[in-house]
């Protein structure tokens, strides 16, 4: 017995100690480094408690950042979810085209999203983009949707939310299969309309899979930023930027490494309040399984 | 309600009406459309890329011109050996490790399991300053193992593998042992080829993954000796172009190529996959 346990503590070795050194590790360490100064040059990092804090409530781009990113998740998160479940209510009837149509919905999610996004952008292109060659058909004026304050945001949610649909259509998709034909044959012999089939049988039977797929749609909106990085760069002046974003710009352009920490920390405690929301809420109530 | 009503709403039931199926049309055509248009202006001269004629001339030059202007070569070679080594390194680690959580006993076992499910929420994605500074402290920025050593210890491959080697029946175990078997060989016999689909499925989940991962790998690598695809094609269109569209379609489609013909190609298993590793 006391072998068998030796052996499983080997076997687990390799991959606990790749996850202490690039999760726990870090995640204790973002903490941490969140209240000291950044090091410059030979000036090593000092005590400072919770200025980074005070810097971060006092800057704009930070809130900017913020309310952005709970906008794109508001809009994201609902948007992604309802298409997914209407694609994956369509193909897994009988019709017509029914292959090409699960194709057409699924393939966003296989591109990579900087390869993607670049086409975006050429669709968005003030003047000659497919966007503008349409809108111009029905005499709309010219509008530079990716450079205008108001609606830059907008543009980047429908990229993110034209990504993920597809993809949360598979597990709608694999929870419909599961279901008892026999529910939707007596339904039918009972004159039950296909509204109500839905809203009354289906709707309330894919609970599970709507909670685990809300659960990925709202950690994938504070994830999600290649596609800002090719689309807007953040701007024009902050109005697209998002929390990763930010902490990437404020990391990574600008090197104020402890500020960076301080962003991450408000990151991470948006995670954890995720984590702790389905393990304490969510797990009670719905039975997986 | 007569027996031939009865089938004839069951029917309908199977027969989604002409409104789904148009509406289920249109979403799918504006869904294709990106790529559509990305294939169409990849593969005609510059000059139609907004212009759309049935007799524009095909031609390869944007590709031929993508594949000159960058090292393209060098990128694909990257992230096929980034690709390969997270998927192999990820494959072994977490089978040891769901084999220990499966079926052995050990002081802490739960609470271990739940720190290793700490990674499920936070991903190595957002710990971006902290592990930077680990990869300098190790001497590894700008390097291939860089990009992949965060991901080596997978919770997710760990969590799939553990709950379909516990659905495995220990009496094959009991039988194995009898016969003489070690553990590490009941592994490699018994559980490795029955959790066969799994392992595809994850191998699937894995390699899109990291075929399209960007933010961390732009992050950590500053030459071409070590940037993936994504990264180099982000450089590439936002510094070495104009705005030639042409050209940056033909290498985004470049880029995408072997996920989207795999993926149409094995579509099926794809899709499928996809399914079992979300729903376990």
């Amino acid at each position: 017995m006391q072998q068998r346990s030796l052996h499983a503590w080997l076997m687990l070795l390799p991959a606990l100690v790749l996850l202490v050194a690039f999760t726990h590790f870090p995640a204790v360490a973002t903490f941490v480094d969140s209240f000291f100064s950044t090091p410059k040059g030979s000036r090593p990092a000092v005590w400072v408690g919770v200025e980074n804090y005070q810097v971060m409530f006092e800057d704009p781009v930070f809130w900017k950042a913020l309310r952005n990113n709970l906008w794109f998740a508001l809009a994201t998160i609902p948007l992604s979810i309802g298409l997914a479940l209407a694609m994956a209510l369509w193909v897994n009837e009988k019709i017509t085209g029914r292959a090409f149509l699960r194709m057409a919905y699924f393939t966003p999610t296989v591109l990579p999203m900087i390869a993607v996004a670049n086409i975006w952008l050429f669709f968005y292109t003030p003047g000659y983009g497919l966007l503008e060659q349409i809108t111009g058909l029905f005499g709309l004026p010219s509008h530079n949707w990716l450079g205008d304050q108001r609606t830059a945001l907008g543009a980047i949610t429908l990229v993110a939310v034209w990504k993920e649909a597809g993809f949360f259509m598979i597990f709608y998709l694999a929870a419909l299969q599961g279901l008892n034909p026999s529910l939707r044959e007596a339904a039918a012999i009972e004159g039950a309309s296909r509204w109500y089939f839905f809203r009354r049988v289906q709707w309330p039977l894919l609970m599970p899979t709507t909670l685990f797929v809300l659960i990925n749609a709202v950690i994938n909106a504070f994830r999600m930023v290649d596609h800002v990085v090719v689309l807007t760069r953040g701007g024009p002046d902050n109005a697209s930027t998002l929390l990763l974003y930010h902490l990437y710009e404020v990391g990574f352009k600008f090197w104020d490494t402890a500020y960076a920490a301080t962003l991450t920390v408000v990151l991470l405690v948006a995670l954890a309040s995720v984590a702790l929301f389905q393990f304490f809420v969510l797990d009670k109530k719905v039975h997986y399984k | 309600m007569s027996a031939s009503s009865a089938q004839a709403t069951r029917l309908a039931y199977n027969e989604p009406g002409k409104l789904d199926t148009v509406a289920a049309w249109v979403l799918a055509l504006l869904w294709i459309l990106p790529l559509v248009y990305a294939v169409w202006t990849a593969f005609h001269a510059p000059e139609y890329s907004t212009r759309f004629s049935l007799f524009a001339p095909l031609t390869l030059d944007n590709f031929a011109r993508a594949w000159a202007a960058a090292p393209f070569a060098r990128y694909f070679f990257n992230t096929t050996v980034l690709v390969v080594m997270i998927l192999a390194v990820q494959l072994v680690l977490a089978t040891f490790a769901a084999y220990a959580f499966a079926r052995f006993e050990f002081r802490g076992k739960n609470i271990v399991f739940s720190l290793v499910l700490v990674q499920l929420m936070i991903m190595p994605d957002i710990l971006l300053v902290e592990n930077y500074k680990t990869m300098a402290r190790l001497n590894l920025v700008d390097t291939l193992l860089a990009i992949g050593l965060p991901y080596f210890a997978s919770a997710f491959a760990i969590f799939l593998l553990r709950q379909t080697f516990m659905g495995i029946p220990k009496e094959l175990d009991e039988a194995a042992r009898v016969e003489g078997a070690s553990s590490l060989q009941i592994l490699w016999r018994i559980y490795v080829p029955l959790a066969k689909p799994i392992y595809t499925a994850f191998a699937l989940v894995s390699v899109s993954y990291h075929w399209n991962n960007f933010l961390w790998p732009v992050i950590i690598t500053n030459t071409p000796s070590s940037r993936p695809l994504t990264v180099g094609l982000q450089v590439f269109s936002s510094v070495d172009q104009g705005v030639d569209w042409s050209i940056i379609t033909a290498a985004t489609l470049m880029t995408s190529a072997p996920l989207l013909i795999a993926f149409l190609l094995f579509q099926r298993q794809f899709v499928q996959s996809f399914m079992r590793a979300g729903i376990k």
